[in-house]
Protein backbone atom coordinates (compact mmCIF):
# COMPACT_ATOMS: atom_id res chain seq x y z
CA UNK A 1 0.00 0.00 0.00
CA UNK A 2 1.12 3.55 -0.70
CA UNK A 3 2.50 5.44 2.29
CA UNK A 4 0.39 7.98 4.14
CA UNK A 5 1.68 11.55 4.57
CA UNK A 6 2.68 10.61 8.11
CA UNK A 7 4.60 7.55 6.91
CA UNK A 8 6.49 9.59 4.31
CA UNK A 9 7.45 11.96 7.14
CA UNK A 10 8.43 9.04 9.40
CA UNK A 11 10.62 7.54 6.68
CA UNK A 12 12.35 10.90 6.10
CA UNK A 13 12.98 11.23 9.85
CA UNK A 14 15.31 8.20 9.57
CA UNK A 15 17.69 10.38 7.53
CA UNK A 16 18.19 12.71 10.50
CA UNK A 17 21.49 12.64 12.36
CA UNK A 18 22.35 13.86 15.83
CA UNK A 19 23.39 17.53 15.73
CA UNK A 20 21.72 18.35 12.41
CA UNK A 21 20.35 21.84 11.71
CA UNK A 22 17.25 21.20 9.59
CA UNK A 23 14.85 23.36 7.58
CA UNK A 24 11.43 21.80 7.00
CA UNK A 25 9.18 23.10 4.24
CA UNK A 26 5.41 23.47 4.41
CA UNK A 27 3.15 20.39 4.19
CA UNK A 28 4.49 16.84 4.65
CA UNK A 29 7.99 18.12 5.57
CA UNK A 30 6.55 19.88 8.64
CA UNK A 31 5.32 16.49 9.92
CA UNK A 32 8.91 15.17 10.03
CA UNK A 33 9.38 17.04 13.32
CA UNK A 34 6.96 14.57 14.97
CA UNK A 35 9.21 11.56 14.26
CA UNK A 36 12.67 12.58 15.47
CA UNK A 37 14.13 9.49 17.19
CA UNK A 38 14.33 9.67 20.98
CA UNK A 39 17.71 10.74 22.29
CA UNK A 40 18.65 12.52 19.07
CA UNK A 41 19.12 16.29 19.06
CA UNK A 42 18.01 18.07 15.90
CA UNK A 43 17.49 21.84 15.68
CA UNK A 44 14.91 23.34 13.34
CA UNK A 45 15.63 26.47 11.34
CA UNK A 46 12.73 28.59 10.15
CA UNK A 47 13.75 30.99 7.39
CA UNK A 48 11.83 33.93 8.83
CA UNK A 49 14.47 34.05 11.56
CA UNK A 50 14.51 31.18 14.08
CA UNK A 51 17.10 28.60 15.00
CA UNK A 52 15.57 26.24 17.54
CA UNK A 53 11.89 26.28 16.59
CA UNK A 54 9.66 24.42 19.06
CA UNK A 55 6.11 23.10 19.03
CA UNK A 56 2.88 25.06 18.58
CA UNK A 57 1.93 27.26 21.55
CA UNK A 58 -1.02 26.95 23.93
CA UNK A 59 -3.69 29.67 24.13
CA UNK A 60 -1.73 31.04 27.10
CA UNK A 61 1.66 31.23 25.37
CA UNK A 62 0.58 32.35 21.89
CA UNK A 63 2.63 35.35 20.68
CA UNK A 64 1.91 37.29 17.47
CA UNK A 65 5.62 38.23 17.30
CA UNK A 66 6.62 34.56 17.11
CA UNK A 67 5.67 32.70 13.93
CA UNK A 68 7.25 30.20 11.56
CA UNK A 69 7.81 30.49 7.80
CA UNK A 70 4.29 29.12 7.24
CA UNK A 71 3.03 32.11 9.28
CA UNK A 72 1.80 29.77 12.02
CA UNK A 73 2.24 30.72 15.66
CA UNK A 74 5.04 28.65 17.23
CA UNK A 75 7.31 28.48 20.29
CA UNK A 76 11.07 28.12 20.62
CA UNK A 77 13.23 25.66 22.54
CA UNK A 78 15.75 26.60 25.22
CA UNK A 79 18.91 27.85 23.53
CA UNK A 80 17.16 29.20 20.45
CA UNK A 81 18.21 32.29 18.50
CA UNK A 82 16.39 34.94 16.46
CA UNK A 83 17.89 36.81 13.51
CA UNK A 84 17.00 38.88 10.46
CA UNK A 85 15.97 37.52 7.05
CA UNK A 86 19.38 38.50 5.62
CA UNK A 87 21.16 36.52 8.35
CA UNK A 88 18.76 33.64 7.85
CA UNK A 89 19.48 33.36 4.13
CA UNK A 90 23.19 33.85 4.72
CA UNK A 91 22.91 30.69 6.82
CA UNK A 92 20.98 28.95 4.06
CA UNK A 93 23.01 30.06 1.01
CA UNK A 94 26.24 29.69 2.98
CA UNK A 95 25.62 25.96 3.31
CA UNK A 96 25.32 25.94 7.10
CA UNK A 97 21.96 24.17 7.20
CA UNK A 98 22.65 20.41 7.18
CA UNK A 99 19.38 19.26 5.67
CA UNK A 100 16.42 20.76 3.86
CA UNK A 101 13.19 18.81 3.41
CA UNK A 102 10.71 20.19 0.92
CA UNK A 103 7.81 19.20 -1.29
CA UNK A 104 7.77 19.25 -5.09
CA UNK A 105 5.41 18.83 -8.05
CA UNK A 106 8.11 17.15 -10.15
CA UNK A 107 11.76 16.04 -9.94
CA UNK A 108 13.99 14.88 -12.75
CA UNK A 109 17.08 12.81 -13.47
CA UNK A 110 19.23 15.91 -13.99
CA UNK A 111 18.64 16.81 -10.32
CA UNK A 112 16.17 19.62 -11.05
CA UNK A 113 12.94 20.13 -9.17
CA UNK A 114 9.76 22.10 -9.81
CA UNK A 115 7.72 23.20 -6.82
CA UNK A 116 6.41 26.73 -7.16
CA UNK A 117 4.55 27.43 -10.38
CA UNK A 118 1.93 25.76 -12.52
CA UNK A 119 1.37 27.73 -15.73
CA UNK A 120 -2.25 28.82 -16.08
CA UNK A 121 -2.76 28.86 -12.32
CA UNK A 122 -2.14 31.99 -10.28
CA UNK A 123 1.45 32.15 -9.15
CA UNK A 124 1.79 32.90 -5.46
CA UNK A 125 5.57 32.98 -5.36
CA UNK A 126 8.62 30.90 -4.59
CA UNK A 127 9.12 32.20 -1.06
CA UNK A 128 12.45 30.86 0.19
CA UNK A 129 12.43 27.61 -1.81
CA UNK A 130 14.89 28.71 -4.52
CA UNK A 131 17.40 29.87 -1.90
CA UNK A 132 16.96 26.68 0.12
CA UNK A 133 17.58 24.32 -2.80
CA UNK A 134 20.54 26.39 -4.02
CA UNK A 135 22.12 26.50 -0.57
CA UNK A 136 21.52 23.21 1.22
CA UNK A 137 24.22 20.55 1.12
CA UNK A 138 21.58 17.91 1.48
CA UNK A 139 18.03 17.97 0.17
CA UNK A 140 15.24 15.46 0.63
CA UNK A 141 12.16 15.85 -1.53
CA UNK A 142 8.85 14.61 -0.12
CA UNK A 143 6.23 14.10 -2.82
CA UNK A 144 3.69 11.79 -4.38
CA UNK A 145 5.15 9.47 -6.99
CA UNK A 146 2.46 10.06 -9.60
CA UNK A 147 -0.65 12.15 -10.14
CA UNK A 148 -4.13 10.80 -9.42
CA UNK A 149 -4.34 9.97 -13.12
CA UNK A 150 -1.19 7.87 -12.95
CA UNK A 151 1.16 10.39 -14.58
CA UNK A 152 4.67 10.06 -13.23
CA UNK A 153 6.24 12.96 -11.34
CA UNK A 154 9.68 11.32 -11.43
CA UNK A 155 10.73 12.49 -14.85
CA UNK A 156 13.55 12.52 -17.37
CA UNK A 157 13.04 16.28 -17.56
CA UNK A 158 10.70 18.48 -15.48
CA UNK A 159 7.85 20.00 -17.50
CA UNK A 160 7.00 22.78 -15.02
CA UNK A 161 9.06 25.91 -14.30
CA UNK A 162 12.03 24.97 -12.12
CA UNK A 163 12.83 25.88 -8.53
CA UNK A 164 16.45 24.79 -8.85
CA UNK A 165 18.85 22.62 -10.84
CA UNK A 166 21.40 19.99 -9.78
CA UNK A 167 20.03 19.84 -6.28
CA UNK A 168 17.93 16.68 -5.82
CA UNK A 169 19.69 13.77 -4.11
CA UNK A 170 17.07 11.79 -2.22
CA UNK A 171 13.35 11.53 -2.96
CA UNK A 172 10.80 9.92 -0.64
CA UNK A 173 7.45 9.30 -2.32
CA UNK A 174 4.34 7.44 -1.26
CA UNK A 175 5.71 4.41 -3.15
CA UNK A 176 9.49 4.43 -2.84
CA UNK A 177 12.78 5.91 -1.69
CA UNK A 178 14.90 6.97 -4.67
CA UNK A 179 18.50 8.10 -4.66
CA UNK A 180 19.74 10.18 -7.59
CA UNK A 181 23.29 9.26 -8.54
CA UNK A 182 25.16 9.71 -11.79
CA UNK A 183 22.08 11.07 -13.56
CA UNK A 184 19.93 8.06 -12.69
CA UNK A 185 17.36 7.32 -10.02
CA UNK A 186 18.24 4.25 -7.96
CA UNK A 187 15.40 2.39 -6.25
CA UNK A 188 16.47 2.12 -2.60
CA UNK A 189 13.31 0.98 -0.80
CA UNK A 190 9.69 0.36 -1.63
CA UNK A 191 6.50 0.96 0.34
CA UNK A 192 5.09 -2.13 2.09
CA UNK A 193 3.18 -4.28 -0.41
CA UNK A 194 4.15 -2.15 -3.42
CA UNK A 195 5.92 -4.14 -6.13
CA UNK A 196 9.00 -3.08 -8.05
CA UNK A 197 6.93 -3.40 -11.24
CA UNK A 198 4.33 -0.94 -9.96
CA UNK A 199 7.03 1.59 -9.12
CA UNK A 200 8.73 1.09 -12.46
CA UNK A 201 5.43 1.66 -14.26
CA UNK A 202 4.91 5.00 -12.49
CA UNK A 203 8.49 6.23 -12.99
CA UNK A 204 9.11 7.98 -16.30
CA UNK A 205 12.83 8.49 -15.65
CA UNK A 206 15.28 5.63 -16.03
CA UNK A 207 15.26 3.57 -12.84
CA UNK A 208 18.17 1.48 -11.64
CA UNK A 209 16.76 -1.54 -9.82
CA UNK A 210 19.08 -3.62 -7.65
CA UNK A 211 18.52 -7.37 -7.20
CA UNK A 212 16.98 -6.83 -3.81
CA UNK A 213 14.76 -3.82 -2.98
CA UNK A 214 13.79 -3.97 0.69
CA UNK A 215 10.31 -3.00 1.88
CA UNK A 216 10.08 -0.15 4.34
CA UNK A 217 9.10 -1.27 7.82
CA UNK A 218 6.78 0.78 10.03
CA UNK A 219 5.72 0.02 13.59
CA UNK B 1 13.42 67.91 16.45
CA UNK B 2 16.83 68.73 17.78
CA UNK B 3 20.21 67.06 17.57
CA UNK B 4 19.80 63.31 17.33
CA UNK B 5 16.27 63.20 18.66
CA UNK B 6 14.31 61.40 15.89
CA UNK B 7 10.93 61.37 17.62
CA UNK B 8 7.99 62.87 15.72
CA UNK B 9 4.64 63.67 17.28
CA UNK B 10 2.20 62.48 14.65
CA UNK B 11 1.84 60.11 11.73
CA UNK B 12 1.34 63.18 9.50
CA UNK B 13 4.83 64.27 10.44
CA UNK B 14 6.17 60.69 10.15
CA UNK B 15 5.21 60.44 6.48
CA UNK B 16 5.54 64.08 5.45
CA UNK B 17 6.82 64.24 1.88
CA UNK B 18 5.40 60.89 0.77
CA UNK B 19 4.07 61.39 -2.76
CA UNK B 20 2.58 59.55 -5.72
CA UNK B 21 4.81 57.14 -7.68
CA UNK B 22 7.39 56.73 -4.92
CA UNK B 23 9.36 53.55 -4.16
CA UNK B 24 8.74 52.12 -0.69
CA UNK B 25 10.19 49.25 1.26
CA UNK B 26 7.97 47.89 4.00
CA UNK B 27 9.09 45.51 6.77
CA UNK B 28 7.34 42.39 8.01
CA UNK B 29 6.88 38.70 7.27
CA UNK B 30 3.23 37.88 6.69
CA UNK B 31 1.53 40.13 9.24
CA UNK B 32 4.35 39.69 11.78
CA UNK B 33 6.39 42.82 12.44
CA UNK B 34 4.60 45.04 9.91
CA UNK B 35 4.48 48.81 10.48
CA UNK B 36 0.69 48.60 10.59
CA UNK B 37 -0.01 52.22 11.56
CA UNK B 38 2.36 53.67 8.96
CA UNK B 39 0.60 51.54 6.33
CA UNK B 40 -2.75 52.89 7.54
CA UNK B 41 -1.38 56.41 7.17
CA UNK B 42 -0.26 55.66 3.59
CA UNK B 43 -3.84 54.53 2.99
CA UNK B 44 -5.29 57.74 4.47
CA UNK B 45 -2.93 59.91 2.41
CA UNK B 46 -4.27 58.06 -0.66
CA UNK B 47 -1.00 58.40 -2.57
CA UNK B 48 -1.09 56.39 -5.80
CA UNK B 49 1.24 54.64 -8.19
CA UNK B 50 3.45 53.20 -5.46
CA UNK B 51 6.11 50.57 -6.06
CA UNK B 52 6.53 48.53 -2.90
CA UNK B 53 9.18 45.98 -2.01
CA UNK B 54 7.94 43.83 0.84
CA UNK B 55 8.14 40.08 1.40
CA UNK B 56 4.34 39.72 1.33
CA UNK B 57 1.37 41.87 0.45
CA UNK B 58 -0.72 41.62 3.62
CA UNK B 59 -4.21 40.14 3.67
CA UNK B 60 -7.60 41.49 2.64
CA UNK B 61 -8.33 44.37 5.02
CA UNK B 62 -5.03 44.39 6.93
CA UNK B 63 -1.40 45.30 6.32
CA UNK B 64 -0.47 46.22 2.76
CA UNK B 65 -3.75 44.61 1.65
CA UNK B 66 -5.61 47.83 2.52
CA UNK B 67 -3.61 49.79 -0.08
CA UNK B 68 -5.19 47.62 -2.78
CA UNK B 69 -8.69 48.81 -1.91
CA UNK B 70 -8.06 52.16 -3.61
CA UNK B 71 -5.49 50.76 -6.05
CA UNK B 72 -2.60 52.69 -4.55
CA UNK B 73 0.02 50.10 -5.53
CA UNK B 74 1.29 50.01 -9.11
CA UNK B 75 3.90 47.31 -8.55
CA UNK B 76 4.71 44.81 -5.80
CA UNK B 77 8.10 43.15 -5.39
CA UNK B 78 7.66 40.15 -3.08
CA UNK B 79 8.62 36.51 -2.59
CA UNK B 80 5.14 35.21 -1.78
CA UNK B 81 1.72 36.79 -2.14
CA UNK B 82 -0.65 33.91 -1.49
CA UNK B 83 -3.09 35.19 1.13
CA UNK B 84 -4.95 37.96 -0.58
CA UNK B 85 -8.02 37.69 -2.85
CA UNK B 86 -8.03 41.35 -3.91
CA UNK B 87 -4.36 41.09 -4.78
CA UNK B 88 -5.03 38.09 -7.05
CA UNK B 89 -7.84 39.94 -8.76
CA UNK B 90 -5.74 43.03 -9.51
CA UNK B 91 -2.80 40.97 -10.77
CA UNK B 92 -5.04 38.92 -13.06
CA UNK B 93 -6.74 42.06 -14.43
CA UNK B 94 -3.34 43.63 -15.11
CA UNK B 95 -3.92 46.60 -12.78
CA UNK B 96 -1.12 45.47 -10.48
CA UNK B 97 2.33 44.47 -11.62
CA UNK B 98 4.01 41.69 -9.64
CA UNK B 99 7.73 40.95 -9.55
CA UNK B 100 8.43 37.72 -7.68
CA UNK B 101 11.89 37.50 -6.13
CA UNK B 102 13.34 34.62 -4.11
CA UNK B 103 13.15 35.47 -0.42
CA UNK B 104 16.90 35.37 0.25
CA UNK B 105 17.63 37.42 -2.85
CA UNK B 106 14.97 39.93 -1.77
CA UNK B 107 16.61 40.26 1.65
CA UNK B 108 20.05 40.66 0.09
CA UNK B 109 18.87 43.25 -2.47
CA UNK B 110 17.63 45.29 0.50
CA UNK B 111 20.77 44.72 2.56
CA UNK B 112 22.98 45.63 -0.41
CA UNK B 113 20.95 48.81 -1.04
CA UNK B 114 21.72 50.01 2.48
CA UNK B 115 25.33 48.82 2.47
CA UNK B 116 26.48 50.51 -0.74
CA UNK B 117 26.85 47.26 -2.70
CA UNK B 118 25.38 47.82 -6.19
CA UNK B 119 25.07 44.15 -7.14
CA UNK B 120 26.04 40.64 -6.09
CA UNK B 121 26.20 37.10 -7.45
CA UNK B 122 24.04 34.34 -5.97
CA UNK B 123 23.45 30.68 -6.82
CA UNK B 124 19.77 31.16 -6.03
CA UNK B 125 17.54 30.87 -9.07
CA UNK B 126 20.20 29.69 -11.50
CA UNK B 127 18.56 27.74 -14.32
CA UNK B 128 15.07 29.08 -13.44
CA UNK B 129 12.77 31.83 -14.74
CA UNK B 130 14.14 34.36 -12.26
CA UNK B 131 17.61 34.16 -13.85
CA UNK B 132 16.36 34.86 -17.39
CA UNK B 133 18.22 37.74 -19.01
CA UNK B 134 20.63 38.07 -16.09
CA UNK B 135 24.41 37.76 -16.25
CA UNK B 136 25.76 34.38 -15.12
CA UNK B 137 29.34 33.89 -14.01
CA UNK B 138 31.25 30.82 -12.83
CA UNK B 139 32.97 30.92 -9.43
CA UNK B 140 34.83 27.83 -8.19
CA UNK B 141 33.14 25.75 -10.87
CA UNK B 142 29.59 26.76 -10.00
CA UNK B 143 27.28 29.17 -11.87
CA UNK B 144 26.00 32.27 -10.09
CA UNK B 145 23.42 34.86 -11.17
CA UNK B 146 24.05 38.61 -11.02
CA UNK B 147 21.40 40.38 -8.96
CA UNK B 148 21.26 44.17 -8.57
CA UNK B 149 20.65 45.90 -5.27
CA UNK B 150 17.43 47.88 -5.01
CA UNK B 151 17.76 51.63 -5.35
CA UNK B 152 17.34 53.35 -1.99
CA UNK B 153 13.67 53.54 -1.08
CA UNK B 154 12.11 57.01 -1.02
CA UNK B 155 10.52 55.84 2.22
CA UNK B 156 11.51 52.75 4.21
CA UNK B 157 8.85 51.82 6.74
CA UNK B 158 9.79 49.54 9.63
CA UNK B 159 8.39 48.28 12.90
CA UNK B 160 10.57 47.60 15.96
CA UNK B 161 9.86 46.70 19.55
CA UNK B 162 11.86 49.31 21.46
CA UNK B 163 13.85 52.38 20.56
CA UNK B 164 15.63 55.20 22.30
CA UNK B 165 15.00 58.74 21.10
CA UNK B 166 18.16 58.55 18.95
CA UNK B 167 16.53 55.83 16.87
CA UNK B 168 18.55 52.85 18.11
CA UNK B 169 16.21 49.90 17.54
CA UNK B 170 15.61 46.52 19.19
CA UNK B 171 13.30 43.91 17.67
CA UNK B 172 11.20 41.23 19.32
CA UNK B 173 11.53 37.58 18.23
CA UNK B 174 10.52 36.91 14.61
CA UNK B 175 9.08 40.40 14.24
CA UNK B 176 12.59 41.42 13.11
CA UNK B 177 12.53 39.56 9.75
CA UNK B 178 13.07 42.09 6.93
CA UNK B 179 12.93 45.19 9.15
CA UNK B 180 16.67 45.41 9.96
CA UNK B 181 17.74 45.52 6.28
CA UNK B 182 14.90 47.78 5.21
CA UNK B 183 15.81 50.20 7.99
CA UNK B 184 19.21 50.71 6.33
CA UNK B 185 17.85 51.12 2.81
CA UNK B 186 15.68 54.24 2.95
CA UNK B 187 16.39 57.81 1.88
CA UNK B 188 13.92 58.44 4.69
CA UNK B 189 13.52 55.56 7.13
CA UNK B 190 10.57 55.82 9.46
CA UNK B 191 10.40 53.45 12.42
CA UNK B 192 7.30 52.87 14.51
CA UNK B 193 7.85 51.17 17.84
CA UNK B 194 6.02 50.00 20.93
CA UNK B 195 8.15 51.90 23.41
CA UNK B 196 10.55 54.84 23.26
CA UNK B 197 13.06 55.32 26.07
CA UNK B 198 15.77 57.88 26.80
CA UNK B 199 19.34 57.50 25.45
CA UNK B 200 21.34 55.33 27.83
CA UNK B 201 18.41 53.16 28.82
CA UNK B 202 19.12 50.54 26.13
CA UNK B 203 22.20 48.32 26.44
CA UNK B 204 24.44 49.32 23.49
CA UNK B 205 25.44 45.66 23.08
CA UNK B 206 21.84 44.71 22.36
CA UNK B 207 20.99 47.29 19.67
CA UNK B 208 19.81 45.56 16.46
CA UNK B 209 19.78 48.64 14.23
CA UNK B 210 21.90 51.69 15.15
CA UNK B 211 20.12 55.03 15.07
CA UNK B 212 22.20 56.41 12.19
CA UNK B 213 19.79 54.76 9.73
CA UNK B 214 16.62 56.20 11.28
CA UNK B 215 15.24 59.61 10.26
CA UNK B 216 11.90 59.61 12.05
CA UNK B 217 10.61 57.66 15.00
CA UNK B 218 7.08 57.33 16.35
CA UNK B 219 5.43 55.36 19.11
CA UNK B 220 2.37 53.41 18.02
CA UNK B 221 -0.20 51.03 19.41
CA UNK B 222 -0.48 47.76 17.53
CA UNK B 223 -3.23 45.27 16.83
CA UNK B 224 -0.71 42.56 15.78
CA UNK B 225 -3.20 40.47 13.88
CA UNK B 226 -2.31 36.75 13.63
CA UNK B 227 -2.49 35.16 10.20
CA UNK B 228 -2.38 31.45 11.12
CA UNK B 229 -3.42 30.99 14.72
CA UNK B 230 -2.08 27.51 15.48
CA UNK B 231 -2.47 25.85 18.88
CA UNK B 232 -0.89 22.66 20.19
CA UNK B 233 -3.33 19.76 19.94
Amino acid sequence: MALSREQIAERISREMRDGYYVNLGIGIPTLVANYIPKGMEVMFQSENGILGMGEFPTEATIDPDLINAGKQTVTVIKGSAFFSSADSFAMIRGGHVDLTVLGAFEVDATGALASWMIPGKLVKGMGGAMDLVAGAENIIVAMSHASKHGESKILKKCSLPLTGVNCVKLVVTDLAVLRLEGGKFHLVERAPGVSVEEIKKLTEAELVIPANVPEMVFN
Amino acid sequence: MAGFNKVVKSYDEALEGLKDNMFLMVGGFGLCGIPENLIKKVYEMNVKGLTIASNNAGVDGFGLGILLERKQIKKMISSYVGENALFEKQVLSGELELELTPQGTLAEKMRAAGAGIPAFYTATGYGTLVAEGKDVKMFNGRPYVLEHAFPKADFALVKAWKADTYGNLIFNKTAANFNPMIATAGKITVAEVEEIVQPGELDPDLIDVPGIYIKRLIKGTFEKRIEQRTIKK
